[in-house]
């Protein structure tokens, strides 16, 4: 198992969604989140004063997949995620120790 | 007693009521989250303890037989003697209550500007000693000096139709005070301090604009042509500044600001209240317009002295005030109205040196007296709140409230 980390923009959830749903995965945790990476913030005035806003806002999508999906479903959310402008994030994989389902108290791969 | 004189004070008296709660509005939009209950609070308990002291000595103080010019005495205490019928001297066709009621939510109004000098930093016993003694002490002889039947600066030939000295630049200046007294926010320069809820500033801007035509067309202390002519020049004057504010932000940063447009209003109103009984439409939408523009400036001033005004109390209110008060001394005439005057362009330049003169007393005063009631009140309690409350914000260290809990 490896959990999926990807930090995207947020118009592109749905159809990361989506897609995910298709390869067979079944549930996922979303958040939202402000961050930057290259991407520069922007300009906000009130008053004549003149603020600059770092933070871009974005949404994380947190993801356990069992290991032999994982590539297949970095790919998806590389394409779908994707719109060529600075800023459409990243993609981390960790390692899962091991994951329990609450209700029933299965373990492993049962539990995703 | 006139029956469509009495609806008309009783109505606009409830206009001005609802102002206080709109700039409540208006300000608490413009903090961050953390103080939003703070601002709004300090806006809506002053409805409280204004409207008690005023019932209690303020009336009398500041409308009450005169003493030497300086002030009402204490023989209206508790309002003894203001009744049903009406006074000989304050709206002779409505009952004296009616005169009484609509002056109180000016007081109440008043004192609730300045707190947009000191937002987001100071305590809240400290805050309301603050105003009860502003109000008894700054507010109380200076409308009797304005308005009241004896009050030197009316016997002096002063117009102030609605409040250009007593209301705004009395509150603009001793803002002024306050913002130096109180020092600069924590981060003031270097964070970011964005207005957290635009969509409420604007609302309470918009409920400020409508509260005014009680504010100004009330003033007339009847239903006649004066206040038609109030109420007009009170929405083209706001309308004109709107419209020069969001012109002049636009070429200066680039893009018109929706905040630019409820300020502007607001400078406008500000501006036009001390002439709008005696001024045209045409001189109301040169009035507001250049409130549009001086205002704006106004604004600007703080980065340039370095003070932390924090809502622009001194920009809006003090500046459109004494800009207010001087273009009555230009525009003014008595062909609008027979009680008034004629300013500078209708023939009469003596009008405007009497303008600056109670523009001038009106600064000195407020400013002198705010220090000194801030000083008593900091030696007593202490104004400002310590660096780890002022972190936390004001609704949970001050009020144990969150502002949205959605």
């Amino acid at each position: 198992m490896k959990k999926i980390e990807a930090v995207i923009k947020p118009f592109k959830l749905d159809d990361v969604k989506e897609g995910l749903s298709g390869l067979g995965v079944q549930g996922l945790t979303v958040s939202e989140v402000k961050g930057f990476g290259r991407q520069r913030g922007h300009r906000e005035v009130y008053r004549g004063a003149e603020y600059q806003v770092d933070f871009v806002s974005k949404v994380k999508i947190e993801v356990v997949v069992a290991t032999s999906l994982v590539r297949e479903a970095v790919d998806l959310i590389k394409e779908k995620a994707w719109t060529g402008q600075i800023g459409d994030g990243k993609i981390f994989i960790l390692p899962v120790d091991e994951a329990i389902r609450i209700r029933t108290g299965e373990s492993g791969q049962d539990a995703i | 007693m006139n029956a469509a004189d009495t609806v008309f004070v009783l109505f606009s008296a409830a206009l001005v009521m609802l102002m206080t709660p709109g700039l409540a509005l208006f300000y608490g939009g413009m903090v961050r989250r953390k103080n939003v209950l703070g601002t709004v609070m300090q806006s809506f308990i002053i409805l409280a303890v204004i409207t008690v002291e005023w019932v209690l000595w303020g009336y009398s103080m500041a409308f009450g037989p005169d003493h030497g010019g300086v002030t009402g005495g204490l023989e209206w205490f508790a309002l003894a003697g203001v009744g049903m019928n009406p006074s000989p001297d304050y709206g002779s066709s409505i009952p004296h209550g009616a005169f009484m009621i609509f002056q109180c939510m000016f007081a109440v109004l008043t004192p609730a500007l300045i707190t947009g000098a000191f937002a987001e930093r100071m305590k809240f016993n400290a805050f309301l000693l603050f105003t009860l003694a502003w109000a008894t002490l700054v507010y109380n002889p200076l409308c009797h000096w304005v308005w009241g039947v004896g009050g030197w600066i009316g016997a002096m030939g002063a117009l102030d139709f609605a409040g250009g000295t007593v209301v705004h630049i009395s509150s603009g200046v001793s803002a002024f005070a306050a913002a130096l007294f109180m020092g600069r926010r924590l981060g003031y320069g270097r964070t970011a301090f964005i207005p957290h809820n635009l969509p409420m500033t604007v609302t309470g801007a918009a409920i400020l604009w409508f509260g005014w035509f009680g504010f100004n067309a009330g003033s007339a202390l009847a239903c006649n042509g004066v206040a038609a002519n109030a109420f007009v020049g009170t929405h083209v004057a706001s309308a004109s500044a709107a419209l020069v504010w969001v012109i002049v932000e636009w070429v200066h940063r680039g893009k018109p600001t929706t905040l630019g447009a409820a300020s502007g209003a607001v400078a406008g109103l500000v501006a036009i209240t001390p002439a709008a009984g005696f001024v045209g439409p045409v001189s109301s939408l040169l009035i507001g317009g250049a409130a549009g523009g001086i205002c704006y400036g106004g604004v600007l001033l703080k980065t340039v002295i370095g003070y932390d005004d924090s809502l622009d109390v001194v920009g809006i209110h003090g500046l459109g005030g004494t800009w207010g008060a001087l273009a009555t001394g230009l525009f003014a005439s008595t062909a609008v109205n027979a009680d008034g005057a004629n300013g500078l362009f209708f023939g009469n330049a003596g009008q405007l040196w009497i303008q600056f003169l109670s523009v001038l007393v009106t600064m000195v005063f407020a400013f002198v007296m705010t220090l000194a009631i801030l000083k008593a009140v900091d030696l007593l309690v202490g104004t400002r709140l310590p660096q780890e409350a002022e972190e936390k914000g004001l609704d949970l260290v001050l009020h144990n409230e969150t502002g949205y809990s959605l």
